[in-house]
């Protein structure tokens, strides 16, 4: 129907197990599909992708119509121009790295097939052009079957969980080439995680899944700090603000970055000042004043209104944040609430003890 | 000359019954063994156990109801007549039928096993990288079961060499014609012409085992299972 969003409707059952979702995704970055295991994400991935034949409903991708159950048409997966990277890469044991490439490279059916170099030199997979799948390491598997799958030009890729089968070092090494992926690609992107952090570093979009339904959607920043929401309550519960890098204090390592009139400090490596950053800002580092201190070793302290409170058992309260139009979380505890006369509406001081950079 | 000209006929009808059984069962249980690996249906086990009834079936059971089905009155007899074939049994063609059906399991099984292998998320990854179910077929199904294709043929091969009681019943013994290794052996031990019956004998032992002796030092995936 639109030529710039992903429209989707899509049912599907099965025993013990129901998908009902309508979505309708915005048709550039990374729409991440979020929820606990078991909650429909890869079914619905799949879905999408035409590999659950008994999925029923509507599929419109950027004007093109790739299922639609009331009028009978079903486009079999391979007639829709995406490309898939599978958890465990499922790459062809048979082929080459090269002739793995070259497989749906061939297939596109275009007079001008994608230009391999610039994808392969894009994932760093030059060398490993005449090897064999099996003779890969897990994070190097994955960067041939992106790679793969991007020279399928594809309209839309789908990732489900490219990062659930590497070990942590090696999930470390291979967040920066989603990271690049990310910044480099001019198509939207599904990925499917369970892992907040790894959402956080990537996504634009976010659509959270309980037990195959939409729980919610949304941009990432703006869904992360809602208390109603399951994002918020875990240990790890954080914002992310997108900034740009106002100044660099060399003498300190400092970076200063600036979003919605608002500032804060933060330790880093040499950034050039206009550049676009992700800063992740977690609820347990942020403490609540009522007066601002200026003898204390926190660098951030900025003015905040209390939007929300919510209690969370057993002794610890998590209060939601207004910075001048950015939303910020705090988590106190009980106590401190109490002592503080927090409520709703209440102006005090936000202290951040800790900034991260995520780009 | 230990093997006379009667002995030479009865080894070329032999191998060339055991090609031409060999190459129609690759082609036609392919498929077979593709939708016994890939199916959910629920008379797949039926299905199965069609196949595999040769396995245990006196060949003698089985040549008997081939003769009768094949006869003037039999369906297929009516069927081959009405086509203006006339009967099969004592022909060449009516041993090739009776050969694949004999021989059947000994292809699909072996093909069935390496389909099941191939996991389905290789198929799913060929189909989002554009190829179609045949293309998949063809660039990734057959590669990936090559092991298998060359068990079932040496299989099918060998087991169609070693058939006896299924041509005694439906080809009987016509020199040229239905006459192979396995009915000239026994003729001659018949006629007590023990030396030519050994020449015979020890060759299809030697033949029989050299095959199986490829199959399992050649063969990666038996070696596996071995």
């Amino acid at each position: 129907m639109s030529a710039d969003s992903i429209e989707l409707r899509l049912q599907l059952t099965r025993t013990n197990f129901a998908l009902d979702v309508a979505l309708r995704l915005p048709a550039r970055g990374v729409s991440a599909i979020f929820g606990a295991s078991g909650s429909g994400k890869t079914t619905l991935l799949r879905a999408v992708a035409g590999l659950e034949r008994c999925a029923r409903g509507r599929l419109d991708v950027g004007g093109e119509v790739w299922q639609d159950s009331a009028a009978g048409i079903f486009v079999p997966s391979h007639k829709r121009s995406l490309g898939y990277v599978f958890q465990d890469a499922a790459l062809f044991p048979h082929l080459s790295v090269r002739e793995n490439l070259a497989f749906g490279r061939r297939r596109t059916g275009d007079a001008t097939p994608p230009d391999a170099a610039a994808v392969v030199a894009l994932l760093d997979i030059g060398p490993l052009l005449d090897r064999r799948p099996d003779s890969l390491s897990g994070g190097e598997q994955q960067r041939v079957a992106i790679a793969r799958a991007l020279l399928a030009k594809p309209r839309l890729l789908l990732m489900d969980e490219p990062l659930a089968a590497l070990d942590e070092q090696r999930k470390a090494e291979f967040l920066p080439w989603l990271e690049t992926l990310h910044d480099e690609l001019d198509i939207p992107v599904l990925y499917v995680s369970h892992a907040l952090p790894e959402v956080a570093r990537l996504a634009d979009h976010l659509v959270l899944l309980e037990q195959g339904r939409v729980r919610a959607e949304g941009a990432l920043a703006e869904l992360l700090p809602r208390l109603d929401l399951p994002l918020s309550h875990g240990e790890e519960a954080f914002v992310v603000i997108a900034a740009t890098v106002g100044a660099y204090d060399a003498d300190y390592a400092l970076a200063r970055l600036d979003f919605a009139g608002q500032s804060l400090w933060a330790p880093s490596a040499p950034r050039i000042p206009g550049a676009a950053v992700r800063v992740r800002i977690q609820a347990r580092d942020v403490s609540l004043a009522l007066a601002p201190h200026d003898d204390s070793s926190i660098l951030n302290t900025l003015p905040a209104t209390i939007t929300a409170l919510e209690e969370q058992p057993p002794g610890r309260v998590l209060a939601g944040l207004d910075i001048g139009g950015t939303a910020l979380l705090a988590r106190v505890t009980k106590r401190s609430s109490a002592f503080l006369g927090l409520t709703r509406g209440k102006t005090l001081q936000a202290q951040i003890k800790s900034v991260a950079l995520l780009d | 000359m230990p093997l006379s000209d009667a002995d030479l006929a009865a080894i070329w009808l032999t191998l060339k019954l055991a090609t031409l059984t060999t190459a129609l069962l690759l082609v036609a249980g392919t498929p077979l063994a593709w939708w016994l690996a890939r199916t959910a249906a629920r008379w797949k086990g039926t299905v199965s156990a069609v196949v595999a009834l040769p396995l245990v079936l006196p060949p003698t059971v089985l040549g008997f109801y081939l003769l009768v089905a094949m006869g003037p009155a039999g369906p297929l007899g009516k069927l081959t007549q009405a086509a203006g074939l006339g009967t099969l049994p004592f022909t060449f063609a009516g041993l090739v039928l009776a050969s694949c059906l004999y021989s059947l399991p000994f292809v699909v099984q072996p093909l069935q096993n390496a389909f099941t292998a191939i996991p389905e998320r290789l198929l799913e990854a060929a189909a989002t990288l554009r190829a179609s179910p045949l293309d998949t077929f063809f660039h990734v199904v057959v590669p990936l079961a090559r092991p298998g294709f060359l068990t079932a043929a040496v299989l099918g091969f060998a087991h169609t060499v070693g058939e006896f009681g299924v041509v005694l019943m439906i080809g009987g013994n016509i020199p040229e014609k239905t006459r192979v290794v396995s009915v000239q052996i026994y003729d001659h031990v018949e006629a007590l012409e023990y030396s030519q019956a050994h020449w015979l004998a020890g060759g299809m032992l030697v033949f029989s085992f050299v095959v199986l002796l490829a199959l399992y030092t050649l063969n990666p995936a038996m070696r596996r299972q071995t």
